[in-house]
Order: C-alpha cells, then sequence, then structure tokens
C-alpha cells in the first residue's frame, strides 16, 4: 500500500481543493455539469463555472430545488454534481435526493462539503455529523467518504465513471495527507493500510490519519491492522469478515455520529456473518457540537488518536 | 390520428369511465383530480398539444411531460393507453402487486413516464433541470408540468420559480389544476393562495387563465404559450374536482378514494356506459 513514507512529514491539504481541481478536468467531458446553492467559493466550484458556464447554474439559495433540478439534468443525459454543504445538502434535501433522485436511480452526484467538525466556528446547526446515517438507507445510492486531497481526487474521477446515484463527503478544513497519487483506488474496496494481528482498526474520513498514528504509537506494544473503508456503501464485506476473524477484536473510527455510520455499517456485516468480536466505536456520542475550531471539536468530543488509542487499549486489555 | 374538438370532448369522457374502472377494480387512489383533469390530458395527448410517438417514446425529439401531481397519474395513465404506449388492458393493474402503474409513477416505468413524483413539488425541479438542458443546448423539445394547486405550498415550487425566471425558461409550461381542492378542504381554508395569478407574474411568469373543461380553449391557450419569449408561462386551468360524476362534484371527500363497486356502476352510468360493457 502506498502511502506517504513519513507520518511525521505530511503535507496538509484541503480535500475540497482537490475536488475543485478534479472538477476542471472533468469538465472537458461536455455531460459534466454543476449546480451549487450559493457555495461557489466554499465548495471550490468556481474554476468550473468560470471554464464551463454553459454547463453550471448558480441556484443561490434553494437546496431542494437543486437537488431536483439536478435529477432532470440527469435524466438528459447529464452528470450533474450537486454542490453544498453536508448539513444542507442531504441535510436539506433529503427527500429530493430519495425521490427524485435514488428511486429513479439518477446519475446525480451529491458532494457534501465541510462534513464532521468542518464548519466548528460556526456551531452545531452547520455541522454534519449525520450525513452518513441519513443517506446510508437509500437503496441504489453509492456513499463515499475519502480519506484526504489526494483521495478525494481519486474518488471524484471513480464517482463519475460509475453509472448511477453518489454521496461523497468531504471534511474541512485542510488535513494531513497521508494517502499518495499512487495509492490505488477502486470504488467499493477496503484498503488495508497497515498490517497487524491483534486488533483491527477500521477507520474512513480525516479518522484514516488519526487511526495510522493510534496504531503507529501503539507499535511494538499492540499489534493493530488499520483499514481504510473509502466506501462505506456498497461496503466491503469480506475484507471486514477478514480482519474481524484475524483479529477478533476491531475499534471503527470516524467523524461522525457513531449511531447510523460507519460502526454501524461494519457492525452490520459482522453479525450477519455471526464473527464473533469484541468492538469499540469512536465518534460523536449522540450529541451535538458546539462552536470551536474543529481540530478542537475532535479531542473534546472524543474522535482522536488518544481516544483510538484508549479503545484500542482497552480491547486488549493493556 | 386527427381528432375533432368535440370528438376530443367525447374522448375525455371515455377517459373518466377508465378512471372510474381502474379505481374501483383496485380499491384505492385519487379520483376526483383525476377526473377534472381528464379534459387536459386528453387535449395535452391526444389533441397533439405535445410531440410524442408511441412507438418511439424515448426519442431525443419528443417533448418531455412532467407530472409533478402524483396522485393524477391514473388520467395520464389512462391517457398514455389511449395513444398505444402501453396495452389499455394494463390499466387494470393499477395500484396492484407487480405491476408497472405505480400509484405514484416512478421514472421510466412505463413508456411515457419522465419522472418520479409523490412528494408534492418535486416535478418542477425536474422539469425545470430538463428545460435549463434544453435551453442552453438550444433543443426544440418543449417541457410541460402539470401540478396541483394545494401543491404550490411547497416551497420548493417556488425556488423552481425563481430559477426558472432566471432562466428565462420559454421553454417550459407549468400546468396548475386550479380546482380549488386539498386533502383537508379547500385550498383558501386550509392555505389560502390567492392573489396565485399575482404571486406567479411576480416571480416572472407569464400567466395564462383558462376553463380546463373547454379542450378547444386550452388548444388556444398553448397556441398562446408558443408566442411566449424569454420567460417561462403558466396556464391556470380551472377545473371542478370529481369533474363528469354529479355526486363527485366539487367534494373534497373524492380527493383521495376510490369509488365503491356501486358509486362505479353510477358514475359509469352517468359517463354514458355502464361497468360491464
Amino acid at each position: 500500500m502506498q502511502l506517504v513514507e513519513d507520518l511525521d512529514r505530511v503535507e496538509v491539504k484541503a480535500m475540497r481543493d482537490g475536488y475543485g481541481e478534479v472538477l476542471l478536468e472533468l469538465g472537458k467531458d461536455e455531460r459534466m455539469w454543476v449546480v451549487v446553492a450559493d457555495l461557489m467559493e466554499s465548495t471550490r466550484v468556481k474554476d468550473f463555472a468560470k471554464h464551463y458556464p454553459d454547463r453550471f447554474v448558480e441556484m443561490g439559495i434553494a437546496e431542494q430545488n437543486m437537488m431536483g433540478v439536478a435529477a432532470g439534468m440527469a435524466l438528459e443525459g447529464k452528470i450533474p454534481f450537486v454542490n453544498s454543504f453536508a448539513c444542507f445538502s442531504p441535510g436539506r434535501n433529503y427527500d429530493q435526493l430519495r425521490v427524485s433522485v435514488c428511486v429513479g436511480k439518477a446519475n446525480v452526484k451529491v458532494v457534501g462539503g465541510h462534513a464532521g467538525a468542518g464548519n466548528g466556528e460556526d456551531g452545531a446547526n452547520q455541522q454534519s455529523f449525520e450525513d452518513v446515517g441519513m443517506v446510508r438507507s437509500l437503496p441504489n445510492l453509492v456513499v463515499v467518504s475519502p480519506a484526504d486531497y489526494e483521495q478525494v481526487k481519486r474518488a471524484t474521477r471513480a464517482i463519475v465513471v460509475h453509472e448511477g446515484p453518489v454521496y461523497m463527503r468531504m471534511t474541512a478544513p485542510a488535513r494531513p495527507v497521508v494517502t499518495s497519487k499512487m495509492t490505488p483506488f477502486v470504488l467499493g474496496k477496503a484498503q488495508v493500510l497497515r498490517r497487524g494481528g491483534e486488533v483491527g482498526l477500521i477507520v474512513s474520513g480525516a479518522m484514516v490519519y488519526e487511526g495510522l498514528r493510534a496504531a503507529e504509537e501503539l507499535s511494538g506494544k499492540v499489534d493493530v491492522e488499520v483499514i481504510n473503508i473509502h466506501t462505506i456503501k456498497p461496503i466491503d464485506e469480506s475484507e471486514i469478515i477478514r480482519v474481524a476473524q484475524k483479529c477478533k477484536r476491531v475499534v471503527v473510527a470516524e467523524e461522525h455520529q457513531i449511531i447510523g455510520g460507519l460502526g454501524s455499517a461494519v457492525a452490520e456485516v459482522l453479525v450477519k456473518e455471526g464473527v464473533g468480536v469484541k468492538m469499540r466505536m469512536v465518534g460523536m456520542s449522540d450529541v451535538f457540537g458546539e462552536s470551536g475550531k474543529p481540530e478542537e471539536l475532535l479531542v473534546k468530543y472524543g474522535m482522536s488518536k488518544e481516544v483510538i488509542i484508549k479503545a484500542i487499549r482497552e480491547l486488549v486489555g493493556k | 390520428m386527427r381528432y375533432t374538438v368535440s370528438e376530443l370532448q367525447e374522448k375525455a369522457d371515455e377517459i373518466r369511465e377508465e378512471i372510474i374502472k381502474m379505481l374501483v377494480n383496485v380499491g384505492s387512489g385519487h379520483t376526483g383530480g383525476a377526473l377534472g383533469a381528464a379534459d387536459f390530458w386528453t387535449a395535452l395527448y391526444l389533441g397533439g398539444l405535445v410531440r410524442v410517438d408511441p412507438n418511439n417514446p424515448w426519442d431525443e425529439e419528443r417533448d418531455r411531460v412532467v407530472l409533478s401531481a402524483g396522485h393524477y397519474c391514473p388520467a395520464q395513465y389512462a391517457v398514455l393507453a389511449e395513444m398505444g404506449f402501453f396495452e389499455k388492458k394494463e390499466l387494470m393493474s393499477l395500484r396492484q402487486i407487480n405491476s408497472r402503474l405505480q400509484g405514484h409513477p416512478v421514472v421510466r416505468c412505463l413508456p411515457g413516464i419522465e419522472n418520479t413524483s409523490g412528494p408534492l413539488g418535486q416535478g418542477i425541479s425536474q422539469a425545470v433541470g430538463m428545460a435549463i438542458v434544453g435551453k442552453r443546448e438550444r433543443k426544440q423539445w418543449r417541457v410541460v408540468c402539470f401540478m396541483g394547486d394545494g401543491e404550490q405550498q411547497e416551497g420548493q415550487v417556488w425556488e423552481a420559480y425563481m430559477l426558472a425566471n432566471k432562466e428565462k425558461l420559454a421553454n417550459l409550461t407549468v400546468v396548475i389544476d386550479r380546482n380549488n381542492m386539498q386533502i383537508d378542504g379547500r385550498t383558501e381554508e386550509v392555505m389560502p393562495l390567492e392573489p396565485l395569478r399575482t404571486k406567479l407574474e411576480a416571480f416572472g411568469m407569464e400567466v395564462f387563465e383558462v376553463d380546463g373543461h373547454n379542450i378547444g380553449s386550452i388548444m388556444e391557450v398553448f397556441a398562446k404559450v408558443r408566442m411566449v419569449y424569454e420567460r417561462p408561462s403558466v396556464i391556470l386551468l380551472h377545473t371542478i374536482p370529481g369533474k363528469g360524476v354529479g355526486f363527485m362534484e366539487g367534494l373534497v371527500e373524492w380527493h383521495g378514494k376510490a369509488p365503491s363497486a356501486a358509486e362505479a356502476v353510477e358514475a359509469l352510468s352517468e359517463l354514458g356506459k355502464t361497468k360491464d360493457d
């Protein structure tokens, strides 16, 4: 697995920058359309808008209409990208995502920015710790949560090729970049980022970095296998079962509510297969956030390397 | 096949009979709106107000008919079958298991069904999305979106109108069935819409009003809509819910229910036929 060589010397870059760059590159494809609800700069769609004004629509502050309009474009053979913050889209337009997009498998790509603690200072109501839980139950929808800037770029190219609706969440602001241009990316395929035999640590999004740091710090004490689930749906069942059977202990960490998120998805797989494991989940514990810097929120609400280490130590009893 | 206006009015009553038969057969569905809009749906398709081809239902150049108020679908299904999009006998499968005739339409569940609808207000946004693509790519095809009047209470609808105005969608025709009725009662009691025309005009729409039971007038107003440039049009279709069946006309209780067997016999006899023929 080709990650960056040294976790102590990582670049810090914003996921949305990678997204904006690839969006512009993909704009050469005339099926590509972009719609946005008054967040052109924040969602990094400005360059696309400048280069391809004929395939860009500024919707104003109207997320429900935006989702429906995108569905109409998809019915005309286009590949519309729907852009806003995750708290508004799919937060505000869930029914439009469900009915106008998912029921008919409209080829719409919904990109929720500033997910998790992303909108830190703006306070609880602009943060989105619930989006994965909301959309994961929608049939026909693929749910993607890339790890970092580089992976967002790979994921954006991949979801264009996938025929059908996709939700991709991106956190903010700039976070450490651990994957590289060489890191493979296949939709629906989990990535083993580190081999180990005692605890299976399953992570997604920005928790990939925290998880890798935790595993590194425990090195020599606890042998941790780190697996990145960038595609939360459809989830890579066989890889989850494999690591659970091997380690018998599983920790899941995500920048999301514990209820309904990746941890729930992993538990569903393990219960179905009857794999008996001890499990801990790291994430938001059924509470809303508050104003603060994203990194402060992640610490206060228990989504950090330290909390992951604590969970792992609890499981192995050392 | 070309019909005269009086032939179309007769056809509309046949469509009403089909609607009654479909609904009584399954024992559920929305009767009032479908009967009230039967003249419009007949005019739209059989009167040639949209260019569609039952033998090539997904022709790129077809006009797009978007049903936003999904519960009117029995009327659209009946007219599509009359046009030959699918066999008439399939109409009796409405709302039943394994049927293509869903209680609220799903996109391409049947030839001629362009979109998914149900939760109100969603069809208009899809229609606007299609019309933006059509306009920017200089297509000749037009988009007709059919809505209920109660549906205008959804905020999403006005978001869509704002965008349609911004994009100057002259290729979009919105038809609002102004039958003054919704599930909980008369629109003006449940949530007043008036002055609806003024509101729509304030949102930049070119507004026409027409007697929704006069097919000749409906055809004339569509000719006028084609002369509107640089802005979307709205046709306020004044109708009576339950039209054609005396004991249903104008009564809110028929919004969301199907006739019993005895009521269906009575309705069909009023419409000129009995259920058995």
